[in-house]
């Protein structure tokens, strides 16, 4: 009992989570100021914010809302995304092997921010917040259906085991599945897909600060918003984290592994932070277009290889 | 109070409330975010909702209808808040103070943490004085 608690809020789960997801938020602005011919912000700048949120601003209530849901759904939203970074994590590290069918409930942990999100912006009664909210449900309903085509690749290509751990194995025992045509296709999807998850630049549309501002977070200030930073922060490594485990053998911890662990994340991350370097944001409708028609192809044709064996 | 006052100077997120300006202020305030200047060095961001914001930039004269909506957006933030204001017009009204739709400096409407004036001042003035606010703070 201690031990599981241990886990979930110290080692691979709050804490770790938190600093580790801080200082890939530092990297992912420092690159994009590098990107821009500007210096950025120092290393400790996530830190900085987040303790000026909790400590030191005032949280405003709104008016014509509901305030319990309003302040419930930041928590909710960080209990979401340690529950799925704990279950991701302790496979990766070597820890614990999960249990059997941990995949599918990793896959349905990680839409818990996005729904609190949604619970949030909508409990808040700001008609932008709920432009917001309608922006993200729309994008959800995009590209979900899209990862479970990934997750139903992976499960297909390392021999119908449903559990982390076991794939993580297979990967190491053989090959890590990027090296195959199929694991390329699938790769360039779940990126996507993740780019979506964070709402990052091709998809911020729910959180587009220059029409909507900010979108579904518009109300939140202070300590709640603080937990919204932190929901965002977790999310920012766990999501890595899980494309290094589904497609690049995971984590070897011991000697230069390690090096190469943090390799493997500083590598996924830069793949999204030049991504959201480069695109405009799209319109939902052309998101909705892109994962439905085009996203959804690529995942069938590259499951399609799979069962011819590539 | 050391802790939290130092993370509150590391990472001061700007408002930026135009009032009825002529666009130069905007432009130089904007300026101070390009690739030359790089507030984001010092931890600042531009914001998009009052709710999240620690500075309020306003430039501008204030006339009758802007005093509403001024007071308005000052009484939404979230408090700490800090005022600047910027530009000949913010600070004293300039070439409008006699005008018959003024209402008054910044100052006379919501409280003032530094003045920044010029017409318009330089990017590097809007800085020295966003340096002198953190100082003093």
């Amino acid at each position: 009992m201690a031990i599981n608690v241990f886990y979930f809020l110290v080692f691979p789960g709050l804490l770790f989570t938190a600093i580790a997801g801080a200082f890939l938020s530092w990297f992912d602005r420092k690159i994009t100021a590098r990107v821009q011919f500007r210096k950025g912000p120092p290393v400790f700048q996530p830190f900085y914010d987040f303790f000026k949120l909790l400590l030191v601003k005032e949280t405003i209530l709104p008016k014509y809302g509901s305030p319990v849901i309003f302040l419930l759904a930041p928590v909710f939203a960080v209990f979401g995304a340690v529950m799925a970074g704990v279950f991701i994590l302790l496979p990766l590290l070597n820890i614990t092997t999960g249990f059997r069918g941990d995949l599918i409930v990793i896959f349905y942990l990680l839409t818990i921010p996005s729904f609190s999100y949604i619970i949030g912006a909508l409990a808040s009664g700001n008609p932008l917040a709920a432009v917001g909210g309608s922006r993200e449900m729309k994008l959800i309903m995009s590209y979900e259906l899209t990862f479970l085509l990934v997750i139903a690749g992976i499960i297909m290509k390392c021999g119908q085991h449903f559990d982390l751990s076991s794939i993580i194995q297979v990967q190491q025992a053989g090959s890590p599945f990027i090296g195959s045509i199929s694991g390329v296709l699938l790769f360039i999807v779940a990126i996507f897909c993740i780019q979506a998850k964070l709402a990052l630049v091709p998809f911020d549309m729910p959180e587009a600060e220059a029409e909507i501002t900010e979108g579904i977070f518009i109300e939140y200030s202070g300590a709640a918003y603080a937990l919204i930073k932190l929901a965002k922060y977790i999310m920012f490594f766990i999501l890595p984290a899980f494309l290094v485990a589904l497609f690049m053998n995971g984590f070897r911890i011991e000697g230069t592994g390690i090096l190469w662990a943090v390799l493997k994340i500083f590598a996924v991350v830069l793949i999204m932070t030049l991504i959201r370097n480069t695109n405009p944001r799209v319109k939902i409708k052309q998101a909705i277009r892109f994962f439905a028609i085009w996203m959804n192809l690529v995942a069938i044709v590259a499951i399609i290889i799979i069962a011819f064996g590539y | 109070m050391g802790f939290k006052n130092f993370c509150f100077k590391k990472s001061l997120w700007v408002f930026h409330f135009g009032g009825a300006s002529c666009n130069n202020c905007d432009i130089e305030i904007l300026d101070c975010l390009t690739p030359r200047h790089d507030l984001e060095r010092f931890g600042i961001l531009l914001v998009g909702s009052i709710r999240h914001a620690d500075v309020l930039l306003v430039n501008g004269a204030i006339n009758k209808r802007d005093k509403e909506r001024l007071l308005e957006i000052y009484n939404q933030a979230p408090k700490p808040i800090l005022v600047v204001a910027i530009g000949a017009c913010g600070c004293t009204g300039g070439y409008f103070t006699e005008s018959y739709t003024f209402a008054g400096p910044v100052d006379k409407i919501i409280p003032v943490n530094a003045y920044v004036p010029g017409c318009p001042p330089k990017p590097e003035a809007i800085i020295a004085g966003i340096v002198k606010l953190v100082e003093n703070s």
